[in-house]
């Protein structure tokens, strides 16, 4: 099976270059994404998971190309789209789509839902006026939208709603990959589930492969087939997803893991209280878990563990991964 | 937000509408000059020079070369309203260009851009304006355009302002990915969302520039002679202003009608556009909630430490009423953790908010029930009583503490003036107080800590900042709403574990608000779960997670995924939650039910005891009573 995705250490920072005049010190800069490699084969679901802050929304923008990487390549079905991030959104745009994380503000508030609907197929695909009316009906009844919501304005509509609104409006692109940026997050629990199912149903119906990025380990479980875990700006473990929960390798997975809130497990701390993130202007040397980390030794503080493979596909980046 | 009632809210404004009647007035007569029987305002009479108004054939008198005001008034006022209008529009234009493109691009373009709008307005803006008439000569197209470049940095700022916060919309990323070039993101999806605020800026400016063009006029700078706008009228009847003081006061007053109707109407304009002034946000919220009840709930026979009886809050917003609460009852007691769970839009909220009178009020008002403290009726207790309940013996957490926190005052200082609020401590010792507590919420290094701002703590360490607020008093109940949604799941376990060690050295009662199963059932003792207003099943957290006996309680928790649970499909509820100024009769979940039935949706359905120990608001129970234990 050839792979829909594949990106090369992919690199991101901020900050950095110099004033306004082009010359003088240079600006402290942040390591948002660094070196991240990643496949995602056709059909599949790959999750992202990490708080925030971790850089998986960063990650996101380059893959979908609003994000120019520092360094690296991103291969979407074979042709190497790195070069064009930034430049040329509407190449990105004609296979690879984002959804929002808040369905409202990713809706101009001042369009109807067919002028949001139709641009993608005027820019990009420049379909004649009747075919358009023709393929947002079909994606509107793909999403359980009803026709007589088109002439209506975002906000008469609630969260559920515009978030299949913002879906429809990604499939409209006929990509090959959806970009979905904690899509249910800021939904309620019992419309999250209608939406998560819907998206797994489409992602059948239109032979979509899907990145998947969550904050919610439960959700990214449900959905996805493997799983990144990404900590201050790394990929730290990459595994097939019921490896990756039921046998984390990593100790900070391990610790997302216990931190979930679960019904029926007693309330304790699963650390100490002053864990906290290092600082991104002034990165530590080695593993940027350490600190915070129980199986912490001498060379964790050196030396930056590499993301290797312990067998079975199942990728971590630590120096003592848990057994 | 619809035309027409912007239309309503400007006509309600009864200045701005008599403004907007007086400017149709003149602007009319303005635009009838060519057809209305005038004298010719160029017809020079020196013998009939300075005639007093109401003079034969001269209603308003004439000038001092015995030109016919009214005439001249007429045209003059043509030709002010013109100028101040075009100005007006070629700042708009120019501003708005520069502010759209500064702030969509940002970065280098944006401080070049912004850098010359600096520079222009580094000048006063009159000996700009006589510069640039200087360097051009006089003449009233080029007083035009030096009022129109004077007022360019104001429509620059502003919509540079607007449009930063719009251009990292998701929207626009939208946009770019649906392949629209950046011209065209401007045009089509920036410009009409700034436009209001366009509007709004050319309303209030418009009498400005008016007056602007006028002074340049005055000054012999603007409009040359004979051609007579009505700051150079003004300028020519200076000279004779003790012996003929009509010559001046005519035009005077005209200028000073036609810019205090424009502003009146402008004002009325901004009103009626701004969405935050719209819903009221200049209705200063009183101090407490109003209540506004036929009667008092009797007391309960139990009382115990917090009780709801019956609580109804609404929002009355025009005519509608949207009914948040409508019968809230439940119990709080001493050291007890009570979890209120439900979805957004449930009132679980408005609940927390009700307590201690906190709605907003405007338009929030409490339509019946009652809140007893210890006993004690707090709704209806004079406010001094309400002032000292809050923050001493029943305290808040929010969801937010960066909202919460005041970002100008150390963490230090805020929770001293917490303490020093309710009880007459020394500084010194309430300062101690506050280190102690600090190190309570287990804020590492918490002597430094107290002399840090809220933006240097991270998002874990400020709600902590938040919990030691909430105790600083030792009160007896918190009510904590949502206080670990905004926090990362690694955060949010030690801020639970941190409240749950609190409440049981402290003995302190939480009302915990919360749209998460997997926090309530960790840290709560009963739980009570709200739907379209109303209490639906309440009882111990084990027994209703065990065996959940209202259809929507135990969809709800199906619909929760679960770590452990592989890869598979979802529960949902089809449907959505009923809008709050449009509820069913009889149960608000019928709609939604699988189990519904013709009685569900008739009538109110009770609150009732359901087994030893849970009580439950529905007709066709999932479980027998009998069944209702852990």
């Amino acid at each position: 099976m050839t792979d829909t995705l594949r990106i090369r250490d992919l690199d991101k920072r901020f900050g950095g270059g110099r004033g306004l005049l082009g010359f003088g010190k240079e600006k402290p800069s942040v390591h948002a994404v660094q070196s991240a490699s990643l496949d995602v084969a056709r059909g599949q679901t790959l999750g992202i998971v990490g708080e925030s802050g971790c850089g998986k929304s960063t990650l996101a923008r380059m893959i979908v190309g609003l994000l120019p990487p520092s360094a690296g390549t991103i291969e979407i079905e074979g042709v190497n789209y790195a070069e064009r991030a930034g430049r040329d959104p509407a190449a990105f745009g004609k296979v690879i789509q984002y959804v929002f994380q808040d369905p409202l503000s990713s809706l101009n508030p001042r369009k109807t839902i067919r002028q949001i609907l139709e641009a993608p197929l005027k820019r990009l695909h420049r379909m004649p006026a009747e075919q358009r009316a023709a393929r947002i009906a079909e994606i509107l009844d793909a999403v359980n939208l009803r026709p007589e919501f088109l002439d209506r304005y975002p906000h008469e509509f609630s969260g559920g709603q515009a978030q299949r609104i913002g879906i429809a409006r990604a499939l409209a692109a006929a990509p090959r990959i959806l970009v979905l940026d904690e899509p249910v997050s800021a939904l309620d629990v019992s419309v999250q589930a209608q939406v998560l199912n819907l998206l797994s149903q489409l992602r059948e119906e239109f032979d979509l492969t899907y990145l998947f990025i969550s904050h919610d380990l439960a959700v990214v479980e449900a959905v996805a087939d493997r799983v990144a875990v990404m900590y201050f700006g790394a990929i730290v473990e990459l595994a097939p997803a019921r490896e990756i929960f039921a046998r984390p390798r990593h100790h900070y997975t391990a610790l997302l893991a216990r931190s979930a809130p679960v019904v029926g497990r007693p309330l304790a701390a699963p650390e100490a209280a002053d864990a906290e993130l290092p600082d991104p202007l002034n990165p530590p040397p080695g593993c940027a878990f350490a600190r915070r980390c129980p199986a912490a030794t001498e060379i964790c503080h050196r030396t930056k563990p590499p993301l290797e493979d312990h067998g079975t596909g199942h990728h971590a980046a630590c120096h003592h991964p848990a057994r | 937000m619809s035309v027409a009632a912007s239309l309503r809210l400007f006509a309600r404004n009864r200045l701005a509408a008599a403004g907007g009647v007086l400017l149709v007035v003149v602007v009319v007569i303005a635009l009838l000059a060519p057809v209305l029987p005038l004298a010719d305002p160029y017809a020079q009479d020196t013998a009939n020079k300075f005639l007093r108004p109401f003079s034969d054939g001269h209603l308003l008198g004439t000038d001092h070369l015995g030109r016919d005001i009214l005439s001249r008034l007429i045209w003059g006022t043509r030709l002010s309203l013109v100028v101040g209008l075009v100005a007006s529009f070629g700042a708009a234009f120019f501003g708005s260009t520069i502010g759209i493109v500064a702030g969509y691009f940002g970065g280098r373009v944006d401080n070049w851009l912004m850098r010359g709008i600096d520079m222009l307005m580094a000048f006063p803006y009159i000996l700009l304006a006589l510069a640039i008439v200087a360097a051009l000569g006089p003449g009233l197209v080029n007083a035009l355009i030096a009022v129109s470049v004077v007022n360019i940095p104001f429509f620059a700022r502003n919509i540079r302002g607007v449009t930063v916060t719009l251009a990292h919309k998701e929207f626009v990323d939208a946009a770019r990915l649906a392949g629209m070039t950046d011209l065209r993101i401007m045009t089509s999806e920036i410009l009409p969302n700034v436009l209001p605020v366009i509007v709004i800026a050319m309303s209030t400016t418009v009498g400005w520039m008016i007056l602007e063009t006028a002074g340049l006029s005055f000054l012999g700078l603007g409009s040359q002679p004979p051609v007579a706008d009505l700051g150079s009228m003004l300028g020519e009847g200076r000279n004779a202003l003790i012996t003929d003081p009509h010559a001046s006061i005519i035009p005077g007053l005209m200028i000073f009608v036609i810019v205090m109707s424009v502003n009146l109407m402008g004002d009325g304009i901004r009103d009626a556009l701004d969405p935050r002034l719209r819903s009221g946000a200049l209705t200063r919220p009183m101090a407490r909630t109003t209540v506004d009840r036929d009667s008092v709930p009797e007391p309960p026979a139990d009382p115990a430490l917090l009780d709801l009886q019956d609580l109804r809050t609404e929002f009355r917003v025009g005519k509608r009423t949207l009914k948040a609460l409508s019968g809230v009852t439940l119990q709080v007691r001493a050291g007890e953790c009570l979890g209120l769970i439900g979805e957004s839009g449930s009132g679980k909220s408005v609940t927390a908010l009700s307590v201690m009178g906190l709605v907003a009020s405007p338009p929030g008002v409490i339509a019946g029930g009652a809140v007893r403290y210890a006993g004690q009726e707090v709704l209806g207790a004079p406010f001094s009583e309400l002032r000292k309940l809050r923050g001493d013996r029943i305290s808040y957490i929010f969801q937010d503490p960066l909202a919460t926190l005041h970002p100008l005052f150390t963490v230090g200082d805020q929770i001293v003036e917490a303490i020093q609020s309710h009880h007459a401590v020394p500084r010194a010792e309430a300062r101690a107080r506050a280190l102690a507590l600090l190190e309570a919420v287990r804020i590492p290094n918490a002597d430094r800590r107290m002399d840090d701002f809220p933006h240097e703590l991270s998002g874990g360490m400020r709600q902590r900042v938040g919990i030691a607020m909430a105790l600083v008093n030792e009160p007896d109940l918190i009510i904590a709403d949502e206080p670990t949604t905004a926090l990362d799941v690694t955060v949010q376990a030690q801020i639970l574990a941190l409240l749950d060690d609190l409440r049981r050295e402290r003995d302190v009662a939480i009302l915990f608000i919360t749209h998460d199963f997997g926090v309530v059932a960790q840290l709560c003792d009963r739980i009570a779960v709200m739907y379209a207003g109303r209490i639906v099943e309440t009882g111990p957290t084990a027994e209703i997670l065990a065996a959940p006996a209202h259809p929507y309680t135990r969809r709800l928790i199906a619909c929760v995924p679960e770590l452990g649970g592989g890869r598979r499909e979802l529960h949902a509820i089809p449907g959505l939650p009923p809008a709050v100024d449009d509820l069913p009769d009889g149960c608000a979940f019928a709609p939604r039910c699988d189990k519904a039935t013709e009685a569900c949706r008739r009538g109110e359905i009770a609150l009732e005891g359901f087994g030893p120990s849970r009580a439950l608001r529905c007709l066709h129970p999932e479980i027998a009573p009998e069944e209702a234990r852990a």
